[in-house]
């Protein structure tokens, strides 16, 4: 049962064909199994999560109605470290916040408990969500449910891992620029970034904060549409969050594709991107074509700059961040912050330095702005688009050793969308001859996550049926 | 173009190792070339963008709500003194 989806699991707490207990136990005998290949988890809280569990059972049993005031009650989820958890330690996958127990809870966070939620643990990530491989923890490397010998992408590759070896229903992660959607790519799952400013940011631990954006990853679009129902809306303890309207989106995933235009941009489909990736993509794409979509070629500014923008702006907003952490409040102090996040630290600190601040930063918030105006120029043009998530399958285990800027260069094609703060996801669309998931990307305009989220559930409904959805990691 | 790491750690608050300070000269020069290009993109009278929520000015009114309390804001140092953060000196004595 632990191979449910959202949707189902919920339907068979309903029924009472099993219990919360019973479905929180198969995760975490899931987890018993896998752990110990997948290193999917930096802490575990097997007994808080039976707890929340057995308390879902008591409502679920004395209230017909409870999964509708609690959307997502006895469902078992994991949260990705970065995420303030009252009582439960949270690290970030950092030496540094090794032994820090946060005395509140996220609003996401929040907002999961007051639906119900049952919260496994906290996933592995790239320390600090610096990176595109999960290879940067303090806590080792999560490897890739599909093949060990790979990683899973990052940041969220904890989550991401989880959901593809069926230890949870879902998980949550969170995207600074390709952080959902990379390791959702290379492990064959469904990943959603939202709109900057959809979801609170509130007790996540800030990376760049003009970027952050936590979102869902799940086995279908219908569970992201369900997660980010409950996870979405104005927070007055985040100033960023929007007060524009949280939509139904799982009640309205039905509309068809018809007469829908789709852009597509040949700069998307970069030099040496791997062939298979490629030729699935455009696969999927001509699948759009069948149900009676437009496709329609357009240009889009080179990616390539998106990464010198996200370069620079990210890390200098890390440095800015990360000064925080000197070990008097809590947390351990500077000498404990590993290679990587002092390599962001030290390059940000240069870019915002004196003398530097134009023609780093600012140059970078420039070219922000003519991305942000090429996006709004395509999109009048277009309804959405479509794009390889990851020009790349996942890389074997050790390819970020020695590499200056291994997570901005891996995630080029995520880059522009997050950059203009944009709406998009990632929707597995089928595997390599070598047995690795290959990922579509679908982005659409800021706030448009139900056009979306509907457009990947139109390709994931009518693609149902092929070979290669039957497939499932051999553990 | 040549970076003053010890300066830049000492501004990043960062103690670096002698070798650590060698490998991240030359991995901040490589990112610094990388990130040349661009200068390729012209952006003369293109105004900076800082964020991208179009909302400005978002307040709350000016009133105090329940917060951590003192114990709890504290439940994670591993130097307080009566109920409050005990850090080093910063001053030194005679200054």
């Amino acid at each position: 049962m632990n191979k449910l989806t959202l949707q189902k699991a919920k339907e068979s707490l309903k029924n009472k064909d099993f219990s919360a207990v019973d479905l929180t136990k198969a995760c975490l005998l899931q987890m018993k199994k896998t752990e110990p290949k997948l290193n999917a988890f930096v802490t575990v809280t097997e007994n808080q999560a039976l707890e929340q569990a057995r308390k879902a059972d008591v409502e679920l049993a004395s209230q017909g109605d409870a999964l509708e005031a609690k959307p997502l009650l006895g469902i078992p989820i994991a949260i990705k470290d970065n995420f303030s958890t009252l009582g439960i330690r949270t690290t970030a996958s950092s030496k540094v916040l090794d032994d820090y127990i946060p005395p509140y809870d996220a609003t996401v966070v929040k907002k999961l408990k007051d639906a119900g939620a049952v919260i496994l643990g906290k996933t592995n990530m790239d320390a600090w969500a610096h990176g595109s491989s999960t290879e940067t923890s303090d806590y080792g490397a999560t490897k890739n449910p599909w093949d060990t010998n790979h990683l899973p992408g990052g940041s969220s590759g904890g989550s991401a891992a989880s959901v593809a070896a069926n230890q949870c229903i879902a998980a949550i992660g969170s995207e600074t620029a390709g952080s959902i959607r990379q390791p959702a790519s290379w492990c064959g799952v469904t990943g959603l970034k939202p709109t900057y400013g959809r979801v609170s940011r509130y007790g996540v631990i800030a990376m760049g904060s003009s970027l952050d954006s936590p979102g869902p990853i799940t086995k279908t679009v219908e569970d992201s549409a369900l997660i980010l129902e409950v996870l979405a809306g104005i927070d007055e303890k985040d100033a960023t969050t929007s007060p524009k309207e949280v939509l139904e989106y799982s009640k309205h995933l039905d509309k068809d594709v018809k007469d829908l235009k789709i852009g597509i941009s040949s700069d998307y489909f970069i030099k040496g991107i791997d062939k298979e990736v490629e030729e699935l993509i455009k696969t999927a794409i001509k699948k759009f074509e069948s149900l009676g979509a437009k496709i329609e070629n357009i240009k889009l500014f080179d990616p390539k700059y998106a990464i010198d923008v996200y370069t620079i702006i990210q890390r200098s907003e890390v440095s800015s961040n990360l000064a925080r952490y000197d070990g008097i409040r809590y947390g351990k102090d500077r000498e404990s912050f590993a290679e990587e996040a002092k390599r962001r630290i030290m390059f940000g600190t240069y870019a915002l330095s004196s003398g530097y601040y134009d023609q780093y930063y600012n140059k970078a918030q420039q070219v922000r702005t003519v991305i942000i105006k090429d996006f709004e120029k395509a999109f009048e043009k277009v309804d959405i688009i479509i794009a390889p998530t990851s020009p790349s399958l996942a890389l074997p285990v050790g390819a970020t050793k020695d590499t200056s800027m291994f997570g901005e260069i891996a995630d080029v094609l995520v880059e522009p969308s997050s950059i203009a703060g944009l709406a998009g996801i990632n929707i597995p669309v089928g595997f390599s001859k070598s047995g690795l998931p290959i990922g579509m990307q679908i982005i659409g305009p800021q706030f448009s996550e139900q056009l979306v989220l509907a457009s990947a559930h139109q390709y994931e409904i009518n693609t149902q049926n092929e070979n290669w959805r039957k497939l499932t990691p051999d553990l | 173009m040549k970076i003053n790491i010890s300066h830049i750690a000492k501004l990043a608050n960062l103690t670096l190792l002698p070798d650590e300070k060698l490998k991240l000269e030359k991995q901040l020069e490589e990112t610094l070339d990388y990130v040349e290009q661009l200068n390729q993109v012209d952006t003369k009278n293109i105004e900076p963008t800082s964020q991208v929520t179009g909302l400005e000015n978002i307040t709350r009114d000016d009133i105090a709500k329940p917060s951590l309390s003192q114990n709890e804001a504290l439940s994670n140092t591993k130097s307080k003194h009566n109920g409050f953060f005990k850090v080093k000196a910063i001053f030194k004595e005679n200054e």
